[in-house]
């Protein structure tokens, strides 16, 4: 089979390319999976019971342990797609072009989640949906960055052609992101209005360690998707690519078709033969 | 001596189809080739694949010495394609057209006037904008454009499409012409007869690959200048030990 | 490569000249977007005096929009895109000719906005060196990250939908940039409006640079 070699190593170090594995399920994913779970559980416990409400905001501010977690994942996924990006398009090595697709597929719903979140947190805080404050604003954006790169992906050409135009498009997006956060966050200090306070609350003690432990936690949720999405992707690739050695016997084999006379049709398979050899070395 | 296309195996994709599935094929320096075969065989990747636009993904590849599999951008240059696109921006003028490809390259505009010239493309038609010409007109401003970047290779995707009668026997004129000065031409046609007239040897594509034929250029006349790659004189034939003698019809028609 | 560029910048505004498609129909769509923000907002207020670095701006943006989809039209017609590849010209030289001409056409645009923004919204134009300061890095900016975003686009069958998809969130800090110095110069506050323009500075540096190394490599794949 004409697969690259991955190079680097996949969080869970179970061969993918042995065979074609029935489902996306490993002995390092299940584990993975296992340690997530139980850190979910563990993050429930101590967002909902044991960290203490906040002193201005009530029990709302519980909604941090989950937006602010979201968030690190949706720039994190985003800078991962681009370093795939970028590192596909110069090794070339179709590893890496998955691990970006894959990466931009699960940070669009951590985007979405993180908007959400903070919508829901925000609305009993200031009474309204949206503010235009620096780090929503600058997460919508990204969101739309990441539509902008998968609607790449799924414009009907060639594979080919849009799986690099896509790469791209993530790497020139990247760049601006620095930019757009910083140019937000200028524009948001010269309109904030003092009724209008920031989102975050001060955190210290237990706080502090649930914040830390959500981001952890979802960093592992964001890394067990990411293997099995990639894993996913991976299988439909090698069910997609043909064979390239049956491909190039299957388009001799029209010559022999378009052939009418009977001498050069023994000579013509015999060069057939022969070039399919020289081809498959 | 150096061949202006050596090819050996030569594969090429089309996304994950192989448009060439292994050609071998040998043109010397200064050769009219006709390379004809049934639709879909794949004349117009192997002309695209000579000018480096398609890459060759198997096999060796050498055109007017570069290897494609390595630096196709610079046999770019040097080529001239003919296609089925006109290359034209439909809302310049002729003239404007032909200057801007000529000068792209770095030939001059007394170059792309000429090219006009020989066209039958001076005086008022060159200022006429492409949108206006009929398809006969915007091919020879086409070919015009070529022959203005004045390449080692020509590369004709049925040249004689479209063209009337005078319009056909200019482009064989050229043809001849530019032969004669050294340059190597291509030339992929449906029009048998006239093609065949032109041209000093054919061959035969089908399914991606040329099954016999393709690597037996000629002996030239001695007294025909060959043009190297670099300029080189030829210092000396090898004979190819071709079976068929120059001219004779190779493969089905 | 600055000689392509000349030369590929000279082809772009000589078609324009006789094609006639941005004097004819950029900008009297650009006009039109005024008139419809004026139908939008209330026009007897003073919000549209008070809006109008921002309006100018969405304008300007929408306007890039059509002359960007116009430069590569030109080029997806009749294998124009393999035409250029063997055209000897260097990627980066296309690059840089094709921004200049689309900013060339974008300063003519902004003029035009100008004139349409006094007469309309009855602003009054002020500090006109942060002015022109703020048009010039602004369009350089948005030439830069536009022909990049369109050859990205080009010769794709969605082109027209996708293009402003990849270009607006991008773009967002030139329009933040430019109408907050567009605010501080008509606001007659120039030094607040300074620092805005080396940010569109930056803009328009970061994605010039990355323009002329990625132009070849993405035109070469066909």
């Amino acid at each position: 089979m004409t697969s690259p070699a991955p190079s680097g190593t996949e969080p869970s170090g179970t061969a993918a390319g042995a065979g074609a594995p029935a489902h996306t399920g490993s002995q390092g994913t299940r584990v993975l999976g296992s340690v997530t779970a139980a850190g979910l559980v563990m993050l429930s416990l101590f967002a909902l019971v044991f960290s203490p409400a906040e002193a201005d905001q009530g029990d709302a501010v519980r909604l941090m342990y989950i937006h602010v977690p979201t968030a690190v994942v949706a720039f994190l996924a985003f800078f991962v797609t681009a370093a795939g990006s970028a590192l596909w398009l110069w090794k070339k090595s179709r590893w890496w072009d998955l691990v970006a697709a894959s990466s931009a597929e699960i940070g669009v719903i951590f985007t979405a989640l993180t908007l959400v979140t903070g919508m829901v947190w925000g609305r009993p805080i200031w009474g309204v949906y949206w503010t235009w404050d620096a780090r929503l604003t600058s997460t919508a954006l990204l969101l739309l960055l990441f539509l902008g790169y998968l609607a790449i992906r799924r414009v009907p050409a060639e594979p080919d052609v849009r799986n690099r135009r896509a790469a791209f498009a993530g790497l020139i997006a990247v760049v601006d992101v620095p930019i757009v956060h910083y140019s937000v966050n200028w524009w948001n200090s010269l309109h904030q209005e003092p009724t209008i306070t920031r989102l975050d609350p001060s955190i210290d003690g237990l706080m502090l360690f649930t914040l830390m432990l959500g981001i952890v936690v979802f960093l592992l949720l964001y890394l067990w998707l990411l293997v099995h999405r990639f894993r996913l992707a991976w299988l439909e690739e090698q069910l997609a690519s043909s064979d390239l050695a049956a491909a190039l016997v299957e388009r001799r084999a029209e010559a022999d078709e378009a052939t009418i006379s009977a001498p050069p049709a023994p000579s013509s398979a015999a060069k057939a033969s022969g070039t399919i050899a020289e081809a498959s070395r | 001596m150096e061949l202006a296309v050596h090819l050996r195996a030569a594969v090429s994709l089309l996304g994950r189809f192989p448009a060439l599935a292994g050609v071998d094929l040998d043109v010397a320096p200064g050769e009219i080739v006709l390379i004809q075969g049934p639709n879909g065989a794949g004349k117009t990747t192997l002309l695209r694949a000579c000018a480096g636009l398609v890459p060759v993904v198997r096999g060796v590849a050498v055109v007017l010495g570069h290897d494609l599999r390595v630096d196709a951008r610079l046999v770019r240059r040097r080529v001239g394609l003919l296609g089925h696109a006109t290359f034209l921006y439909d809302d310049l003028t002729v003239a404007d057209n032909v200057r801007f490809w000529s000068r792209a390259c770095g030939a001059s505009r007394a170059d792309a006037d000429a090219a006009m010239a020989r066209l039958g493309l001076e005086g008022r038609l060159a200022d006429v904008v492409v949108a206006r010409l009929s398809a006969g007109q915007r091919r020879r401003a086409s070919i015009a454009a070529m022959i203005a970047r004045r390449p080692e290779l020509w590369l004709l995707d049925e040249p004689h499409a479209g063209l009337d009668q005078a319009g056909r026997d200019v482009v064989d004129t050229l043809v001849r012409d530019a032969a004669a000065a050294g340059a190597t031409v291509l030339v992929a046609s449906h029009e048998l007869d006239r093609a065949r007239a032109l041209a000093g040897r054919t061959v035969t594509i089908a399914g991606g690959t040329i099954p016999s034929g393709g690597t037996t250029p000629p002996v030239l006349a001695s007294g025909s200048p060959v043009y190297g790659p670099r300029g080189r004189q030829n210092d000396g034939w090898v004979d190819a030990g071709a079976p068929g003698a120059p001219g004779e019809v190779v493969g089905v028609p | 490569m600055f000689r392509d560029a000349w030369l590929v910048a000279g082809k772009d505004l000589r078609l324009e000249a006789r094609s006639r498609v941005t004097t004819n129909q950029v900008a009297p769509f650009a006009v039109t977007v005024l008139i419809l923000f004026a139908f939008a907002l209330d026009p007897d207020s003073d919000v549209l005096e008070r809006a109008t670095a921002g309006l100018f701006w969405v304008a300007v943006l929408l306007s890039s929009l059509l002359a960007l989809q116009r430069a590569f039209t030109v080029e997806s017609v009749d294998g124009n895109r393999d035409a250029l590849r063997l055209s000897g010209l260097e990627p980066a030289g296309i690059f840089l000719g094709k921004a200049c001409a689309v900013a060339a056409q974008l300063i003519v645009l902004e003029v035009v906005l100008g004139i349409g923004v006094v007469v309309l919204y009855d602003a009054t134009l002020a500090g006109p060196l942060l002015l022109g300061a703020t048009c010039l890095a602004a369009t350089a900016g948005l030439a830069a990250a536009g022909t990049l975003y369109g050859v990205l686009a080009a010769g794709l069958r969605v082109r027209d939908t996708l293009l402003p998809l990849l270009l607006f969130p991008v773009v967002a800090p030139v329009l933040i940039g430019g109408t907050r110095a567009f605010e501080a110069a008509l606001g007659d506050v120039p030094g607040e409006g300074w620092p805005w323009v080396g940010l569109l500075c930056v803009f328009a540096a970061v994605y010039t640079a990355f323009g002329v190394l990625a132009f070849g490599p993405i035109l070469e794949e066909s």
